[in-house]
């Protein structure tokens, strides 16, 4: 499965080879065109194979970059030093293994055993600069031959599959919002699709910015992987969304306010086929729809989500129902949109 | 002027929900301006042909707003903020949503004042049920504070003069110009800016003015213990030095202080700690857009009531008009 | 090229982020003789252009940037007794003020002393408090009658500092970070003087980087080059504070790593250093740095980009120490690596 695949590569923001690689792979018999660009954005077009009037220009992105752990230092010890690339809870970094650089060299996040700890110690977090990665070198020595400084650090997490239909696994924020694209271009559809793989969404969304001026699209979709808080200890109004509820609709979040007529034919598409779909009801965050719809003179965008729980650990949680009809319901809305004829106002 | 500025600040605009200012203001304009549309984003604009320079004016339409995020079993509305709104000034408050409805701001049991945050907050629209509050108001529909115009004598006090004060502003500069298009005009009635100036930064980059000028309001440093500013309601509109989206264009600052000058109309100079204004995204547009702003000092700026000095308001409008027709470098 | 006179006149001259007009003519005047033309943007950015000799669809253009402008501070309030109320522009710690000897670009240019407490007459326990900016004010001999006739709300002050020559060619002043990055530009320059290289030279000194890389953002705009160094300051070692977060003064250039610059530049730049045998250190950052590189990366339809930094002590202080040696090491660097790109290093610059 493309999913389980993409799901357990590493990719960290800035470090996103391997994913671009795997991807290109896979969608190359099916498109006209594949370019990089120079942050590392896969940019890839495919024009309908029917019709001949002109079809509106749909920007769908999804990013590949997973948040992570960049090397900034090497103790005498041989233990690494690191900084976290996005936004990481540290206390779901204790006891993790990670695989860092190009050659996968493996690690740990070690931590004080219980035993050596005074009682108050362990009712504190501990900060990113008292933790460590533990890669068995004997001092720096050995250590600088196994990595460098800069190099990245992801989850070493393998997708197992749990529960009805649900898969476990890391960096499904936003592989799977990837998996959905590549299922996309392997579909006969109505209209030119101007498919993006993003870089850097996690640190700013910088390669949508890049992206998005150099295609200035008609019209720009993004599929993302978004919270689903309907699990303990979260109070009752703050679900954001529900595992297994279908697709996620933004409405709006720190970066950005949905296209009124965007957010309407998504609905419609949700409707006419009968997909269930929820809202996100929570305003923060940010997607790389922010960036992309206020690019040159501005474009029309909207976002649909994959619920997924405990975003950003190594131990994330998605429903497969949910990515499928969010393949369906994308599908859906870019017929409609072929339809309408696009969206202009 | 004030009938003007009562219709716009009555009508709601939240962020994203802009129509119905846009309507107000289209009509208004229409007969003043050569061209008139509106883009991808909802900015509208209006284009005054001319010789001289192109000069893009930038007030926003939207007003802070509240967001419905969930509505529960009971039929009570939780909500988010759209825009910097502050939860202790929403308690007891009353809000409109497009459709005409409306509803009270209460909180749950708290203990202290500072415990008050946006989940302890909710709207009540009178509903029994979640079903009956459904069939009013849906998940995601916007709602703004519901007040009336209060004309105070010389003083004005409503809500949403933050911006609803500056497009009034640039429509009775628009309205008062006289046939002689020295310059070519772009008045740009802007979107989302309380979310982050962006209607400004698409609206611009599609225009590429030579400069950029906002009309906004700005804090005054006048009321009881008030942070230092030096300035105050009633004594001019002011000219931005700088906020912390812009550090005001010298050119463009000096030849505003040079006319209000050359004029004799009041005007102070504002150097606003916190805050930011279309000019922010302006300035920074392609290759860069020399940028200011002419802002109009407000009371309780973002709260249901805000308060404007209606001289202040009129010398903007005198000494924007002149500063359409100068001739710029 | 006498660095340290550079720095002097540089660092010495005012230019306060919005104000960097002022710094024009001693700017110019070390510019002039090393670039074949010199030309400012809508913003003030100054741009030196040195032609490379490539011609036609050959063309290379390769952009440097070092902002000029410096942190200050901005008259908020006239008060009765002649004393100025002040806000800042760009990061201060408010604690580097009291005492502080400071200049006020009013219709004429007049001295102030942001006033403090005699020890005498403050209690221990406010000793013990942090000062606030709001709480500080500046005393200029004038009464507030004369004060309103030279000085007036949003006037820009900046501060007072004359360069020290401290031991192992070590430099303390104001406003090193970033005109010592200015200079840097300079000697590049003068290095290229002797160096064949293809690419076109944009050296730009930016404005408004301290509140918010504002100057870059357009500038790269403007010019779209095929690709970018920065040239700014980085935080030097000092007691206290780990090693895994500054980097050693007079230990050469620092390049910096991370999801901010490209690859194949990082990749080229440590080449260079190694072949050229110039000693670096590195330094990581997890996200879109704090300087110009932000800003000039997400350009346009992105541009790569690369950053060399000097390590430097006291950031914003005005007592902001760095090293000589680091800076013409840093210039070597740089115009090394200029003249080996060519058209094949351009073009592999989007193949990932």
């Amino acid at each position: 499965m493309l999913l389980k695949t993409l799901a357990e590569l590493p990719g960290v923001s800035g470090d996103e080879k391997r994913v671009r690689e795997a991807i290109k792979k896979e969608v190359q018999p099916y498109v006209d065109e594949l370019k990089t660009d120079c942050m590392g954005n896969l940019i890839v077009n495919k024009r309908p194979r029917k019709g001949k009037k002109r079809s509106p220009k749909v920007m769908l992105a999804a990013h590949m970059d997973e948040v992570g752990l960049i090397i900034n230092g090497i103790e005498k010890s041989g233990h690494l030093r690191f900084l976290k690339v996005g936004d990481i809870d540290n206390r779901v970094l204790i006891s993790k293994p990670v695989i860092i650089g190009v050659e996968n060299i493996p690690g740990v996040i070690g931590v004080k055993a219980v035993h050596l700890q005074k009682p108050d110690e362990r009712k504190k977090t501990l900060k990113t600069n008292q933790l460590y990665i533990d890669i068995g070198a004997k001092g720096k020595e050995e250590a600088e031959k196994m990595v460098s400084l800069g190099d990245y650090a992801a989850f070493d997490t393998k997708v197992k599959e749990m529960g009805e239909r649900c898969l476990c696994g890391k960096a499904f924020d936003n592989r799977a919002g990837c998996a959905v694209l590549v299922e996309l271009l392997k579909r006969e559809l109505p209209v030119e699709l101007c498919a993006v793989f993003t870089v850097q969404e996690e640190i700013g969304s910088r390669g949508a910015i890049t992206a998005a001026y150099t295609l200035d699209p008609d019209l720009a979709l993004i599929i993302e992987t978004t919270s689903a808080a309907d699990f303990p200890e979260t109070k009752g109004i703050k679900p954001v969304t529900n595992l297994g509820d279908g697709p996620a609709l933004t409405l709006m979040d720190q970066s950005f306010i949905s296209d009124g007529k965007i957010l309407a034919a998504l609905r419609a598409a949700a409707e006419d086929n009968e997909i269930k779909y929820q809202y996100r009801r929570f305003t923060s965050g940010a997607t790389d729809a922010g960036n992309i719809s206020l690019s040159k003179e501005g474009i029309p965008a909207g976002v649909v989500s994959i619920p997924c729980r405990y975003l950003h650990s190594p131990a994330s949680v998605i429903k497969l129902d949910d990515f499928y009809a969010t393949i369906g319901l994308s599908e859906a809305f870019l017929h409609k949109v072929s339809e309408m004829g696009g969206l202009n106002r | 002027m004030k009938t003007l500025l009562q219709k716009l600040v009555e009508e709601s605009g939240p962020p994203g929900a802009e129509e119905k200012i846009r309507d107000i203001v289209k009509a208004e304009v229409k007969d003043y301006v050569d061209e008139i549309f509106e883009d991808a984003l909802g900015n509208l604009i209006c284009v005054r042909k001319g010789e001289g320079k192109k000069i893009m004016l930038a007030a926003h339409m939207d007003e802070v707003a509240l967001m419905v995020t969930h509505i529960d079993e009971q039929g009570f509305l939780r909500f988010t903020k759209v825009g910097g709104v502050l939860p202790h000034l929403l308690v007891g408050e009353r809000v409109i949503f497009s459709s005409g409805v409306i509803g009270t701001i209460n909180h749950e049991k708290i203990k202290e004042l500072k415990e008050l945050d946006f989940s302890k907050l909710y709207i009540d629209i009178g509903a029994s049920s979640k079903k009956e509050a459904e069939n009013k108001v849906a998940v995601g529909d916007t709602c703004v504070y519901y007040r009336q115009f209060t004309d105070l004598g010389r003083r004005i006090l409503a809500k949403s003069l933050d911006d609803r004060a500056g497009c009034a502003v640039m429509i009775s500069a628009l309205q008062k110009l006289k046939d002689d298009r020295i310059n070519e005009l772009y008045f740009v009635f802007t979107v989302q800016e309380e979310v982050g100036l962006r209607g400004a930064k698409t609206s611009a980059y599609r225009l590429d003015p030579d400069f950029g000028i906002a009309v906004d309001v700005t804090r005054t440093g006048d009321t009881p213990e008030a942070p230092t500013m030096a300035v105050s309601l009633g004594k001019g509109p002011a000219i931005k030095v700088k906020d912390s989206s812009v550090l005001a264009h010298p050119q463009v600052r000096d030849l505003m202080i040079e006319i209000a000058e050359k004029y004799k109309i009041p005007y102070q100079l504002e150097v606003l700690e916190r805050g930011g204004t279309d000019a922010g995204a302006i300035h920074l547009t392609k290759e860069g857009i020399p940028s200011g702003a002419l802002s109009i000092p407000c009371r309780y700026i973002h709260t249901p009531s805000e308060m404007i000095d209606y001289e202040d308001l009129q010398s903007a409008v005198n000494l924007l008009e002149k500063i359409l027709t100068a001739r710029w470098p | 090229m006498d660095v340290i006179s550079l720095l002097r006149e540089l660092t010495e001259a005012q230019g306060v982020s919005g104000q960097e007009d002022s710094l024009r003519p001693t700017a110019e005047k070390f510019f002039r003789p090393l670039c074949d033309e010199i030309k400012y943007d809508k913003l003030g950015n100054l741009i030196a252009l040195k032609k490379g000799t490539a011609e036609g669809k050959e063309h290379i253009k390769i952009m440097l940037a070092a902002h000029m402008d410096e942190i200050g501070l901005v008259v908020t309030k006239i008060e009765e007794g002649g004393f100025l109320r002040f806000s800042t522009i760009g990061g201060f710690d408010a604690r580097t003020l009291p005492g502080q000897k400071v200049i006020i670009h009013g219709r004429k240019d007049i001295t102030g002393v942001i006033g403090s407490k005699s020890p005498h007459i403050t209690e221990e326990k406010e000793r013990k408090k942090a000062v606030e900016i709001d709480k500080l004010f500046i005393d200029t001999g004038y009464a507030q009658s004369e004060l309103l006739e030279i000085v007036k709300v949003g006037d820009i002050i900046s501060i007072e500092r004359s360069i020290y020559e401290l031991a192992n060619g070590c430099v303390s002043g104001k406003a090193l970070d970033d005109r010592a990055g200015v200079v840097a530009l300079m000697y590049c320059l003068h290095k290229l003087q002797s160096l064949h290289h293809v690419p076109d030279v944009y050296a730009v000194a930016t404005v408004q980087e301290e509140v918010g890389v504002r100057g870059a953002a357009v500038s790269a705009y403007n010019i779209a080059p095929d690709l970018s160094i920065a040239i700014d300051v980085c935080h030097g070692n000092l007691p206290g504070v780990s090693e895994f977060e500054t980097q050693e003064i007079g230990a050469g250039p620092v390049i910096g790593l991370g999801p901010n610059f490209h690859p194949s530049i990082i990749a080229r730049l440590k080449e260079v250093a190694k072949r050229a045998r110039i000693p670096v250190q590195f330094d990581v950052s997890a996200g879109p740095t704090g300087t110009d590189a932000r800003a000039i990366q997400i350009a346009r339809g992105g541009i790569p980009t690369g950053l060399l930094s000097l390590p430097l002590r006291y950031m914003h202080t005005s007592v902001e120490l760095l090293s000589c040696e680091d800076l013409k090491l840093t210039a070597e660097l740089l115009a090394v690596f200029i003249s080996t790109i060519d058209r094949v290093f351009v073009e592999g610059l989007t193949c990932f």
